[in-house]
């Protein structure tokens, strides 16, 4: 091995090091994933919280919200609300087949000191110019990528729209979302910018953490592939996320941040 | 004469062989409940390493305005998941009400649909029973196929299904 290649390598995983776990978690959490019958429909609550999956913090935020269909059509979310700590909304299977619920959110995040202080700044990427002041120092920008999701089916499952956009961290289904069991070995892939995203950690955390004292999380980390599984122990609710830092940021001298999670419902056997 | 005795007996093996059934015995159990809804219950035939399923029988409530009724049908979660949700409800020959407490019959001919696509082998009868506002049960009555004597085979449940007998003619 060359040294520059060695060198490349280094920076390489140093710039795919996940970063530490975020205090709060954002989550869907749809009101069933496998339907049947000829009038489908599932509720969704959005939130914010430490604890899964309670309501105990603050609403998610649904400006970025959107529902792909089986055809790959866009459905509209109907019944939209924010509450105190959770923004609901309800999603109509007309179709059969496989649904994707998802907040896509893309922003910018800059640190910089201006006339010795400290300062922060959090908006959109094209916001940056003017947001910053121009004789600001050390400053730092962040670009993040945040993709949140969950997928429900009505009927046979179907994968149209478990395939990845290509933008930012993603998880591409091996096994299928609306097909696990407890006891049973689910297999996933995670790719950015629809490339493999090897080496990154992933943190697998069974829902109803108010009633025991052990978080039960599982953390695992995918392969060259991009490829992780789960044995699931139990049935549930489960909580799965990831995040990556590089510098592929499309802002100059900018870091970037892609963060994924998605809840998944594992059925009894 | 001996001629007309040969094609007798071959008539006889032929009838025989017309004969060969199964036939599937469930008790759907009285229960002393504050809500009671009779259950939704599918059988089918699975080879034994779960590849090739069969599918013999759906109750499900098809009264229900609309097929309303097919909205509980995924709580019957291991059928829904190999078979339920590639097939289209009602099905003929397959879908049939729900039916009250007590023993049930089902014969099945040997020579005709669906058990006349089973191949030799090693099979298990399965039922899942599942009960709005109530619980959920499954057996299994492992059997082979095609009998080659009169065999019977029995499972016992113990909440939502009672005694499930699959009697084999061969």
């Amino acid at each position: 091995m060359t040294k520059h290649l060695k060198l490349a390598l280094i920076a390489a995983s140093v710039s795919l090091l996940a970063i530490p776990a975020q205090a709060h978690r954002a989550w869907l959490l749809p009101s069933a994933t496998v339907l049947s019958g000829t009038d489908a429909w599932v509720t969704v609550d959005a939130a914010i919280s430490n604890d899964l999956f309670y309501f105990e913090h603050h609403p998610l935020q649904l400006d970025n919200l959107s529902i792909m269909g089986p055809d790959g059509k866009a459905v509209s979310p109907e019944n939209t609300a924010k509450g105190r700590f959770r923004s609901t909304f309800d999603v109509k299977l007309a179709e059969p087949g496989t649904y994707k619920v998802m907040v896509v959110n893309h922003g910018a995040f800059a640190s910089y000191k201006l006339d010795g202080q400290n300062k922060r700044w959090r908006g959109k990427a094209d916001q940056l110019a003017t947001g910053i002041p121009a004789n600001a120092t050390d400053v730092k920008i962040s670009e993040t990528q945040g993709r949140i999701e969950s997928f429900v089916t009505s009927g046979k499952p179907s994968t149209d729209t478990l395939k990845p956009t290509g933008t930012g961290l993603e998880m591409v289904p091996v096994t299928h979302p609306n097909n696990l069991f407890a006891g049973e070995k689910a297999t996933f892939r995670l790719v950015l910018d629809g490339q493999p995203a090897s080496g990154v950690n992933v943190e697998v955390v069974p829902g109803g953490i108010r009633y025991r004292d052990k978080l039960n999380d599982t953390k695992v980390t995918t392969d060259e592939s991009g490829t992780f599984s789960v044995t699931w122990p139990g049935p549930g609710y489960y909580w799965m996320s990831a995040s990556v830092r590089d510098d592929k940021s499309k802002i100059k001298n900018a870091q970037r941040r892609n963060s994924y999670a998605v809840t998944v419902e594992v059925l009894p056997q | 004469m001996r001629l007309l005795i040969s094609a007798a007996l071959s008539t006889l093996a032929a009838g025989s062989a017309l004969a060969a059934e199964a036939t599937v015995s469930v008790d759907i159990p009285q229960l002393n409940v504050a809500e009671y809804h009779k259950p939704y219950v599918a059988m089918w035939v699975e080879s034994a390493d779960g590849s090739k399923i069969t599918n013999l029988a759906v109750w499900y409530d098809v009264k229900h305005k609309d097929n309303e009724g097919t909205k509980w049908l995924k709580d019957m979660r291991q059928w829904w998941r190999r078979t339920g949700r590639e097939l289209t409800m009602p099905a003929d020959g397959l879908s049939s009400p729900t039916r009250a407490p007590g023993t049930h019959q089902l014969k099945f001919d040997a020579a005709a649909k669906p058990l006349n696509g089973l191949t030799p082998g090693s099979y298990q009868l399965v039922i899942e029973a599942a009960r709005e506002v109530g619980g959920r049960e499954l057996l299994r009555v492992p059997f082979e196929w095609p009998p080659k004597a009169p065999a019977s085979a029995q499972a016992k449940g113990e909440s939502e299904l009672g005694t499930v007998v699959l009697k084999l003619t061969p």
